[in-house]
């Protein structure tokens, strides 16, 4: 047995480059249940981050008692995380989940019920549309629900009401990766691998800590790390992470510096001649561009934009340019912050400048930061077109209408989609009446949130919330949907590297909770969205009749599911798109013949300047004519529009712990996790600690010119002039509501988006902060990753290695069976 | 020669038009994109205005037959709301739009006089000025519908 809230990654199973990663179970039990106890083992994934690791759910009387890593499964061989072991089924069976629909009555959510609840609903809307129309009604979604769930959404929204006011909460968290595909290749669709990382010589991490937010994958880069060929790693970030101390080179970068960092490594490229001309040649364009737009920054004028050692540029750009294979992965550092676009074409651009694309070992990976964000991309619940369609391409538009049968005007496509920031503007402003929020939790997640909070309080708009739980966000709600759970609901989702996975229905929801596919489908009825033949808009009967349609509406597309069915995903592993005839086992890594979906008839999108997101028009496009060849984008250099100043002289970043996802409302729920990591604090250098006289534990004022929070202090070893706080905390342990101490990260942030990708800056404020009492203990800050103390930090307050006992303690098998192999016989042969 | 007459008209439309960015910008700090992207082409248009200065001085100014009506006055104020936003993002737009055809117009007579310095100048810039007016276009088509239909 293992403490897995102490041993993170447990155990070490080290291999060598080219071998396949040796299996190793993972086990957690409730206590007092012994494996004879467990009556049935039901197959699903888990939900708790992007990796998707395969699990089986341990069910006992009707509960969930615990779960156990897929050893068959191509993701993770077995392992699970300290979130998926702890807070994948204590994170929902729970005796606070929400039973029963409430409805507001003077002024107070009171309990009610469906009939009632959803009539409420139905009126509203339905008196909107014949009013106002379709653009009365906003959707603000997930990356949490299944796939059936978003496809039933997308098409509610896209063909039943017709409202171009859609999107995820996916924008937070994975919207930038999209973008920078479709800039780069035409369309989105990861080019790469998991086991690009058993075949590399090389690993990139940009603004990717890995190691606290997909830890089975950081486990199989420490196995190859412990292995006799251990890959050259490089870490772009401004904190101390785990990936950092592992790292060959850590660039601990400026937040809102990347894209000064991405020019300078490019450079180095071109200088040392470490390009594949007859690569470029072939299956490129613009790298003259490319090369114009780098040519200022040495890696001096980097060093001096970005405070790094122009010899670690050298260094990193050598390691880039002379390793045979390079595997590179892009997550929240470059996502959530400056010029997140551009910066992350930049790695695109990397890999193109040397050919490193489609072959074992050299990929990218432009990571997820929920669980299901990949479909909610594919299905459109983002605003954009299902299946991957550009909606400036009329051809397009009219396969959704022959696949829905519905009026081609009802399909908004006369202009992009509204993005988050813009629909709870058009809130704001009382232009949105309607707005469903499902599975998420703005009140704590969106930047600046006294606005937020402003704004979900609107007289204007009648608010429908769809949660498990009571959240800070529902409090706000005129009508709560009580929803079924994973484990409680049958559907399928794809994780980062396209594999798609079967969850499997394992208990009965509490109380009256619905699946959110039934509630839209319920919806659906009820508002009487038909079919141009008058039947219904939305006529299935269960998820296998969704997954059936989405099928359809994914044939001949880049994401194309037409081979895969419930019976393929049951038993073995998760398979990935695409997955047709062409590939009846599924496919490991795209663009192996150097060929891109950016011809103009089947691109997802004609591309956007990079530095002030005017698009580039079906015109511009077809006068290029990429005609499969990818494209080097690129922008020149901004700085931050908010950097530090005499009034706030601290630059302010945002980000996660291991031990929570979001904002707590499954993690915080599982003891063992909540107890490592309890309550929210701030980090900052040991440098700027004595400079402003302050200890580990001490309480500080944290303030930027939008709102302030209060924590205590962990000195650790984030970079100068930066404070680092967790966006984990919000206030449904606290009352609900901020009362009158302020905890949350994102109220600091700055509202503001990447001009392309639509993405909140949440990486990058200016603050200053003010010592307010001594501390009387240590943070609760965990000491197991980016935020141990520095050694010379404590100064006499002991700070107590994070550690979770007896509760904590999990199973770990190690290679009980053969590990799996990708099935695809490309990677085999 | 009346290249200097359009030289100017140039040189004053890039100049109005940067005022009016900045205009725009500060008028409508609750749009965060259009508040940060303003300032971002404003300063393109600055950088226009520089490059356009050695080739006032090297065609001389304009004789005293200008025709001034040439020249348009950019935003004093901003107007408020969803429709106050769209109607100066569509005077940004006859602004824009005012630059782009002066460019090229310059850039005809470039190629007439085969000046490589004047051309390699209009290349520098017009790109910019073309993508500037296809954002505004872009973030006018996203506020219509809001803004025509249902905006109070
Ligand atoms: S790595 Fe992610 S998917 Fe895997 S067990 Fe941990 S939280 Fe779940």
């Amino acid at each position: 047995m293992v403490d897995r809230i102490a041993e993170i990654w447990g155990t070490r199973t080290p291999y060598a480059r080219d071998e396949l990663w040796p299996t190793r179970v993972d086990q957690v039990l409730a206590e007092g249940v012994d494996e004879s106890d467990v009556e049935r083992w039901v197959q699903s994934a888990c939900v708790l981050c992007s990796n998707g690791c395969g699990i089986d759910i341990a069910v006992k009387d009707g509960t969930m008692v615990g779960v156990r890593g897929r050893s068959l499964d191509i993701v993770n061989h077995g392992r699970l995380g300290p979130k998926g072991l702890f807070a994948s089924w204590q994170g929902v069976s729970n005796e606070d989940r929400l039973t029963v629909p409430l409805v507001r009555e003077n002024g107070v959510l009171v309990e009610s019920d469906w009939e009632t609840a959803m009539q409420r609903i139905v009126t509203r809307s339905r008196n909107l549309l014949d009013d106002k129309g379709p653009l009365s009604h906003g959707f603000y979604t997930s990356g949490q629900l299944f796939l059936e769930e978003y496809y039933a959404q997308a098409i509610v929204a896209k063909a039943g009401i017709g409202t171009p006011h859609m999107d995820g909460n996916t924008r937070l968290c994975t919207a930038t990766a999209a973008a920078a595909m479709k800039e780069s290749f035409g369309s989105d669709g990861q080019p790469g691998s998991y086991v690009d990382i058993d075949e590399c010589d090389a690993m990139f991490l940009f603004g990717h800590n890995m190691a606290e937010s997909q830890t089975v994958l950081w486990m199989r880069v420490l196995d190859r790390i412990a292995g006799p060929d251990k890959p050259r790693i490089v870490c772009v970030d401004p904190r101390f992470t785990e990936v950092a101390r592992q790292a060959e080179v850590h660039l601990p970068v400026r937040p809102g510096t990347n894209l000064a960092l991405m020019h300078g490594l490019v450079r180095e490229l071109f200088i040392n001649g470490w390009i594949d001309q007859e690569y470029i040649d072939q299956h490129t364009m613009n790298v003259e561009q490319l090369r114009a737009t780098v040519e200022p920054w040495t890696p001096e004028a980097v060093a001096e934009t970005c405070g790094v050692e122009a010899d670690d540029v050298r260094r990193a750009a050598e390691i880039f340019g002379t390793s045979e294979r390079v595997l590179s992965t892009v997550l929240q550092g470059f996502y959530q912050s400056s010029q997140a676009t551009a910066s992350s074409c930049a790695v695109n651009n990397l890999h193109l400048l040397r050919g490193l694309l489609g072959k074992p070992g050299c990929g990218i990976l432009q990571m997820n930061g929920q669980p299901t964000a990949q479909n909610n991309r594919e299905c459109g619940a983002d605003g954009d077109l299902s299946g991957f369609r550009n909606w400036e391409n009329p051809e397009h538009v009219q396969q959704l209408v022959d696949l829905w049968n519905v009026d081609a005007s009802i399909i908004p496509h006369w202009a992009p989609p509204t993005h988050a920031m813009q629909i709870f503007r058009y809130v704001e402003q009382g232009s949105i009446e309607f707005l469903w929020i499902s599975a998420t939790n703005p009140a704590v997640s969106m930047p600046q949130l006294s606005r937020i909070r402003d704004i979900l309080s609107v007289d204007s708009v009648f608010l429908v919330v769809q949660d498990l739980y009571l959240t800070e966000t529902a409090q706000y709600a005129d009508v709560v949907l009580p929803a079924a759970a994973w484990g409680e609901k049958t559907g399928t989702f794809t994780n980062v590297n396209r594999t798609v996975h079967l969850s499997e229905k394992a208990v009965e929801p509490p109380g009256e909770a619905r699946s959110d596919f039934d509630t839209f489908l319920d919806y659906s009825r009820r508002m009487g969205f038909t079919r141009l033949d008058g039947t219904p808009l939305l006529d299935w009967t269960g998820p296998e009749d969704a997954f059936a349609a989405w099928k359809e509406c994914t044939r001949g597309r880049p994401c194309d599911y037409t081979g895969i069915t419930y019976d393929k995903l049951r038993g073995g592993s998760g398979v990935q798109w695409p997955c047709n005839e062409e590939h009846p086992d599924g496919t490991v890594r795209l663009y192996r013949d150097g060929v891109f979906p950016t011809n103009p008839g089947y691109c997802e999108s004609y591309g956007h300047d990079l530095l002030t997101g005017a698009p580039v028009g079906p015109e511009s496009y077809q006068a290029v004519n990429p005609a499969g060849r990818a494209i080097f984008k690129t922008a020149p250099y901004h700085p931050a529009h908010e950097t530090p100043d005499d009034d706030y002289p601290f630059r302010y970043t945002t980000g996660r712990t291991v031990y929570h996802l979001h904002t707590r409302t499954k993690t915080g729920r599982s003891p063992q996790l909540n107890g490592a990591a309890p309550d929210a604090w701030v980090e900052i250098s040991a440098r700027d600690a004595e400079a402003y006289e302050v200890a580990e534990g001490d309480i500080v004022r944290v303030e930027s010119r939008r709102g302030h929070l209060t924590a205590p202090v962990r000195v650790s070893g984030i970079r100068d002039g930066s404070i680092f706080a967790p966006f984990h905390y919000g206030y449904w342990d606290e009352g609900g509501v901020p009362g009158g101490n302020y905890r949350a990260a994102n109220e600091l942030t700055i509202t503001e988006w990447d001009p392309v990708s639509k993405q909140p800056i949440l990486k990058n404020a200016a603050v200053r902060i003010t010592k307010i009492a001594d501390g009387t203990a240590a943070s609760p800050a965990p000491t197991t990753t980016a935020s141990r103390p520095v050694s010379t930090a404590g100064r006499g307050r002991g700070v107590l290695p994070t550690v979770g006992g007896p509760a904590a303690q999990a199973k770990e098998t190690i290679a009980p069976v053969a590990p799996a192999m990708v099935v695809a016989e490309e990677e085999h042969s | 020669m009346k290249l200097p007459v359009y030289l100017s008209l140039l040189h004053t439309s890039e100049g109005t038009l940067a005022a009016s960015l900045r205009q725009v910008s500060e008028g409508h700090g609750h749009e965060p994109d259009v508040h940060f992207i303003c300032q971002i082409l404003a300063a393109q248009c600055d950088v226009h205005q520089e490059a356009l200065a050695p080739m006032l001085e090297r065609f001389g100014e304009p004789g005293d037959d200008e025709p001034e009506r040439l020249h348009v006055d950019g935003l004093s104020t901003t107007r408020s709301g969803p429709i106050g936003l769209l109607r100066d993002l569509q005077d940004l737009y006859l602004l824009a739009s005012l630059v782009d055809i002066t460019w090229a117009m310059i850039k005809q007579a470039a190629q007439g006089l085969r000046d490589a310095e004047l051309l390699s100048i209009v290349t520098d810039c017009d790109g910019e000025t073309a993508i500037q007016l296809r954002w505004l276009q872009t973030r006018m088509k996203q506020a219509a519908p809001q803004a025509l239909i249902l905006a109070g």
